[in-house]
């Protein structure tokens, strides 16, 4: 299965300010590949995963990715006059998803906020949104930072079941994460 | 390109543009209001008036440009839907017109269709509504355009609004100039041309920089 990588990520390298943050890291994923980033605060964990993403340009190396990927980012992407139900509504316009929203909204326990404004949920309820999201299309690799951050015990099984069935699936999973999580990691990277 | 991308973004930024500005009574209410100032500030002569007040309406749409966009793209930046656009959409620059366009229908437009009424209070003669009309809709975009500009690559800045001013400002004055020598002149002036001219470049230029200023406030 690990012969053509979703993503790869080669001789990367970050400096922030006139400190190098990291220098020749190389990451790679595969299918059913569960890839942890693990690291102190301000090591860099953040600025790899958006490096792999395509939202910075790393200083150093190259990334190449197999096609597109979920992101979920520290913060969630979700706008103040939004709901979590107009929120899905309007991304699955976007990538033209045919999903039902509200089974979606169910199953990530969103029943009852969902016509709630997100200025008023909590971060735990904003995280479940956005976790939601990755539901609406079918995309084999998935960038998370830090995603069990504000998330109940309930919730963080709700993830740790949702990255296990992905990798099932044939998907790859690449997480920063500073604590411990209820999942196995396939390889870890420390930064 | 797909057109459901930026038909959702439309639909997106229209809901936001309504939630963030009391609706399109908010506008409308701004103009009249500035219209109201300006026989206190110049004084009620009537041929004065309608001289001056057109001019001063142009101001006001330049200032209400500013101000409504100062946080389009700053509030995507903090809340990350800019990190889900850059990496979905084929162009970030489109998306971003259409946010500035949304912006100038809710909070730019309602000034030509106002202008009318306010042209009526402030004794504009009748055959020069719509060239003012227009004027008011061309420089508006003019100006939304390239304030939009200015809040992008302003987004990372916690409080832009002089920063917009200031690199904004600048590139409204020749839609200003052309704009208001054109109220004078009417539609058969070459002020009308240069003016249309103006608004063709924004439309052209602003949306790739637009683009490229985004993605430089993600990194």
């Amino acid at each position: 299965m690990s012969a053509v990588p979703l993503i790869q990520g080669l001789g990367l390298g970050a400096v922030r300010g006139e400190r190098v943050l990291y220098r020749d890291m190389s990451v790679s994923a595969s299918a059913g590949d569960l890839i942890l980033l693990r690291g102190a605060n301000g090591s860099g964990k953040t600025t790899l995963l958006r490096q792999l993403a395509g939202l910075s340009e790393p200083q150093a190396g190259e990334v190449e990715r197999a096609g597109l990927h979920h992101w979920i980012g520290h913060t969630n992407g979700l706008k103040a006059h939004e709901t979590p139900r107009s929120h899905l509504e309007h991304w699955a316009r976007v990538w033209g998803s045919a999903a039902d929203i509200s089974d979606i909204l169910a199953d990530v326990g969103l029943k009852r906020p969902a016509e709630v404004s997100c200025r008023m949920l909590s971060a735990g309820q904003k995280r479940r949104t956005a976790l939601a999201r990755m539901k609406l299309v079918d995309r084999k690799l998935w960038l998370l930072d830090e995603p069990f951050n504000a998330l109940d015990t309930d919730g963080q099984g709700l993830l740790a079941e949702m990255i296990e069935s992905h990798r099932a699936a044939g998907g790859a999973v690449i997480a920063a994460l500073h604590g411990t999580a209820p999942v196995q990691a396939s390889a870890e990277v420390t930064l | 390109m797909n057109p459901a991308p930026l038909f959702s973004a439309f639909r997106s930024s229209l809901s936001e543009a309504w939630a963030s500005g009391a609706g399109l009574l908010l506008p409308l209410g701004f103009f009249a209001g500035t219209a109201t100032m300006v026989p206190f500030t110049l004084g009620s002569e009537a041929e004065l008036l309608s001289r001056v007040g057109p001019g001063v309406l142009w101001l006001a749409l330049a200032l209400s440009s500013m101000v409504t966009l100062e946080r389009v793209f700053q509030a995507d930046l903090q809340d990350g839907a800019l990190d889900l656009w850059l990496q979905d959409v084929g162009s970030i620059s489109l998306v971003a017109a259409i946010k500035t366009l949304t912006h100038w229908l809710v909070s730019g437009f309602p000034l030509v269709l106002m202008t009318p009424i306010v042209g009526y209070a402030l004794g504009v003669p009748f055959e020069k509504m719509i060239p003012a009309m227009i004027g008011y809709g061309l420089g508006g975009l003019v100006f939304f355009l390239w304030g939009g500009v200015a809040a992008a690559l302003s987004a990372g800045v916690s409080r832009a609004g002089l920063l917009i001013a200031l690199i904004a400002l600048p590139l409204y004055v020749p839609a200003l100039i052309f704009g208001v020598q054109m109220a004078e002149s009417g539609l058969d002036s070459p002020s009308f041309l240069f003016l249309s001219a103006c608004t063709l470049f924004a439309l052209g230029v602003a949306p790739a920089a637009m683009g490229e200023a985004l993605r430089l406030a993600a990194e």
